[in-house]
């Protein structure tokens, strides 16, 4: 079984035991008491992403307490894993975070191809990376846009969605599908890039760095919303690791944990240079502007792997029927929400005998009784617009 | 170039109005139409004669949604005085795309070059029957299957993509 | 008799025909700034096209067309709701609204009554509204709209005080209440001596006027004031439980409030019907085509702000109204008094 270093092990980070003691104490209570009021956010609501449902208590404007139900959209993947074989599985895990498709096959296939002892070509392993991180720009992109939407202003959602297509096109260029690309296969890539691709994927990454700075004028810079954003939803840095937050919003309390650079190597990441961004406050601003900053490191990073391009096969040689040996592994990465990891358990067959799947969002939502504790209602909608979870990565 | 700091809130005010006046990317649908890129995956379309009722393809699908049935015939045999041959004969082939996910496994399994993928996408009806394609209109949808396109630089050649 | 446009008409007549251009302008003003501002302005600041196809010409008929359509739908009422009070709160709303154009004049004889007091009554009557959202709330038996509502109430009230300082200061310097006697003041003012474009308002109130049209935002709880009406929170807060011809009643109260408050806007700041070198009957004639383009260019503020920026949360909200806007208010006042006594 492998193990990776811990948040615990980066630097700035002390684990409070005291503070944990009061942590997942989550109950649904929902009897009437006299002077509050209880109110249900959900799970059909503008704010959740989704069929997220916010049983709150009020007490006028203020939070008491607030618990999160999930499980409206359950689908059973774990379930659905026991019964395909590992090109299925890697078809159907692109729904889970559904924005970020193609990051979510890179794990599993990751894990698949470990427990073989089968390594893809070096050309298949940039490729994967150059998607990823274009699944990242164009997660990120609409982050930017619609965290203004759960604020109020409309105008910049449509600005995230009109240039989150280009980089949607970019990938139905090369897969076939804009959302799920269906890409992987075990040993490699489906396919090569299709010509003019990455002539094409320059000019979009510079169509993205205007869009960045048009967000970054539009929606980071104007003083309503860093008056709405910060010093809202303050998440602590401990407090954050021990509740399994990870990705952008744990970068953005200070913890300077990212698994492109600090986790098991993993795709072309060693090979290129990248920053790795935090913040010290901890607050919805800073996982804004985080996000913001990770774009354009992505948009550079995407620039680097395109110039250093390695010609030659996409696929390594493997059989036609694929029976993977036994064994289990644990492969996790640094997807757009946050950390993502696949517990594969195989027995020898043409499918897994048991997939666990560590979404992001799942523990990233966790947080929330402990984060909404006496803050306003309309801070309620800001931090969960700031923490940015999918809920079919929270439900998968 | 230097891009000069306003306070946020003009700021923003200047990026919305030159918005306001540059013209708007909308492709008006169905007056318009954007053509998709040739590896799309739009539809599934069937050449019947390069099919041997292998059922690869029906048993990788993941949602199960391709429905085969063959029989076998006895076909004269090539050379005088030699066995009779046996071939199969494909009676029913019926793909859902009310179930079919678009993952293009089917497509990829068939040893035979007997189905392609297609970028046409504009086949929804208001009967959800009728989402049931058999293999006539599979067949129908051959002429729109691209050529194959060229691969970028770097890519090994001899790689056959479908 | 009166002898308008050179026509002459008898006073029941002139009655009549009052009344029923006022009602007449709250829906059309509503569906004039509605189509031009919330479909086509939103639309292209949002790089998309809007309405295309109802009418066949850029989609003009889409309002109007969505107006027939909320006026078939089912007459829902809330089980628990207060019956009389949730049926009536949307006409207190849009009847508050009718009441301000009693008094907007729109030519030299185009107005239903000039009052001597006529921005006061104006401003008195458009916080009727309050009234009718308190209303909407608490009858709906929601707790979303109970929430907007509540919001509604001190967000509305707050941004009245600087709305009527705004308007002070335009009264001190015209030396009259009377809308009509300010556009008159506007017309045959001078800018130090020079009279070519009289002496509109806006010049010497720069600040009035901001502090109006923010304050205006407010009343009309348009983003980014649109706590009570939070999309992303309380989805239409105390409308939450209204559909139908209910529904459209608030809609046309929201977009006849907005031309209402534009069109004051535009009387107070911008001199209203007249154009400096028009008078007499020719002004009746022109006048409401200039107060039209006048209010459209007033509204075209409030809007574009309405699309760029996000809400202010309440307590926030509430700062702003009382640490903020009140004594600017206030400054603007003294200066603008010590001005008209030193000139």
């Amino acid at each position: 079984m492998s193990t990776t270093e811990s948040p615990a092990n980066a630097p700035g980070f002390e684990v409070d035991r005291d503070a944990i003691r009061h942590l997942a104490d989550a109950q649904i209570n929902v009897e009437l008491d006299t002077g509050d009021m209880i109110i249900n956010l959900g799970p059909q609501h503008p704010a959740t992403h989704g069929t997220l449902r916010l049983v709150v208590r009020l007490d006028g404007e203020r939070v008491l307490a607030a618990d999160p139900v999930i499980g409206y959209m359950h689908r059973g993947y774990e379930k659905l894993t026991e019964f395909r074989t590992y090109p299925q599985i890697t078809t159907l895990i692109n729904r889970i975070d559904w924005l970020s498709s193609f990051a979510n096959e890179v794990p599993f296939v990751d894990a698949a191809e470990r427990l073989m002892g089968v390594e893809a070509p070096p050309r298949a392993a940039y490729i994967r990376t150059i998607l990823t991180e274009l699944s990242r720009i164009a997660t990120f992109v609409l982050f930017l846009g619609e965290m203004g939407l759960q604020l109020g202003a409309l105008t910049p959602a449509f600005y995230g969605f009109r240039d989150r297509e280009h980089v949607l096109n970019l990938i139905e260029g090369a897969t076939g599908g804009r959302f799920h690309p269906n890409f992987n296969r075990i040993g490699g890539l489906k396919d090569d890039l299709p010509w003019g691709w990455i002539a094409e994927t320059r000019s979009v990454m510079s169509k993205i760095l205007t869009a960045c700075d048009t967000f970054e004028d539009l929606v980071a810079g104007n003083e309503i919303f860093l008056s709405r954003t910060r010093g809202i939803g303050v998440i602590p840095g401990e407090i954050g690791a021990a509740y399994g937050v990870s990705g952008s919003n744990l970068r953005a309390s200070g913890v300077d944990w990212d698994l492109r650079r600090d986790g098991r190597p993993y795709l072309a990441y060693p090979e290129i240079d990248f920053q790795v961004w935090t913040h010290p406050d901890g607050d919805s601003f800073s996982r804004y502007w985080v996000r913001l900053q990770e774009t354009r490191e992505s948009v550079r990073m995407v620039l680097q792997l395109l110039d250093g391009l390695p010609a030659g096969p996409v696929m390594a040689k493997v059989p036609r029927i694929i029976k993977v040996p036994e064994g289990e592994v644990w492969a996790e990465t640094e997807n757009p929400l946050g950390q993502m990891g696949y517990y594969v358990v195989s027995k020898g067959a043409t499918g897994p005998f048991r997939v666990k799947i560590r979404s992001a969002s799942f523990s990233n939502v966790s947080i929330l009784p402990w984060l909404l504790k006496g803050v306003y209602v309309p801070d309620v909608v800001t931090i969960l617009a700031s923490l940015y979870f999918i809920l079919g990565d929270i439900d998968r | 170039m230097a891009r000069i700091k306003l306070p946020g809130m003009i700021g923003g005010l200047g990026i919305t109005l030159k918005q306001l006046v540059t013209p708007t990317v909308t492709v008006q649908y169905p007056h318009e139409k954007e053509d998709p890129p040739t590896r799309a995956r739009g539809v599934i379309a069937l050449q019947e004669e390069n099919c041997t009722v292998c059922m690869l393809c029906a048993r990788s699908c993941p949602d199960w949604c391709i429905y085969i049935e063959g029989h076998k015939e006895k076909r004269p045999p090539r050379r005088e005085g030699g066995r009779d041959r046996t071939v199969s004969v494909l009676d029913r082939f019926d793909i859902d795309y009310a179930l079919c996910m678009y993952c293009g496994i089917c497509v990829e399994v068939c040893p035979f070059d007997a189905i392609h993928w297609s970028p046409e996408y504009e086949y929804s009806e208001p009967d959800i029957a009728k989402l049931l394609h058999d293999k006539v209109k599979l067949g129908e949808w051959m002429p729109s299957v691209p050529d194959a396109e060229p691969l970028e630089v770097g890519a090994e050649s001899g790689k056959k993509k479908k | 008799m009166t002898t308008t446009l050179a026509l002459q008409i008898g006073w029941g007549t002139t009655l009549a025909l009052k009344t029923v251009i006022v009602l007449a302008i709250i829906p059309l003003g509503a569906l004039v700034l509605g189509y031009v501002f919330l479909l086509k302005m939103m639309s292209h600041m949002q790089s998309r096209l809007g309405p295309m196809d109802p009418g066949g010409f850029h989609g003009w008929f889409q309002l109007v067309g969505d107006g027939m359509k909320f006026l078939q739908k089912e007459d829902i009422m809330p089980e628990q709701a207060d019956k009389r009070v949730f049926a009536t709160a949307p006409a207190v709303v849009v009847i508050s609204t009718f009441l301000v154009f009693l008094v907007i004049p729109m030519g030299p004889d185009l107005v239903v009554k000039d009052l001597d007091v006529g921005v006061f009554y104006a401003l008195a009557v458009s916080s009727l509204s309050v009234i009718g959202v308190l209303m909407a709330g608490w009858a709906s038996a929601n707790k979303y709209a109970l929430l907007g509502a509540l919001r509604a109430a001190g967000q509305l009230i707050a941004y009245e005080l600087p709305l009527l300082l705004a308007v002070t200061g335009v009264v001190v310097q015209a030396n009259t209440m009377s809308l009509q006697g300010i556009v008159y003041a506007q017309q045959d003012g001078s800018i130090f001596g020079w009279s070519g474009v009289g002496n509109p308002f806006i010049l010497t109130q720069f600040v009035g006027f901001l502090l109006f049209v923010v304050a205006a935002q407010a009343e009309l709880t348009q983003t980014p004031f649109d706590m009570p009406v939070a999309e992303s929170e309380l989805v239409a807060g105390y409308m939450v439980e209204y559909t139908g011809f209910r529904f459209l009643f608030f809609f046309i109260g929201e977009f006849g409030t907005a031309t209402a408050f534009a069109a004051l806007a535009a009387t107070l700041f911008l001199g209203g019907w007249s154009l400096p070198w028009v008078h007499g009957d020719a002004a009746n004639w022109l006048g409401p085509i200039v107060l039209f383009v006048k209010l459209m260019f007033v509204a075209f503020l409030m809007f574009w702000a309405r699309f760029t920026y996000p809400r202010l949360r309440e307590d926030q909200l509430q700062a702003l109204a009382w640490k903020v806007l009140i004594p600017i208010g206030l400054v603007n006042l003294l200066v603008t008094g010590v001005f008209k006594v030193a000139f």
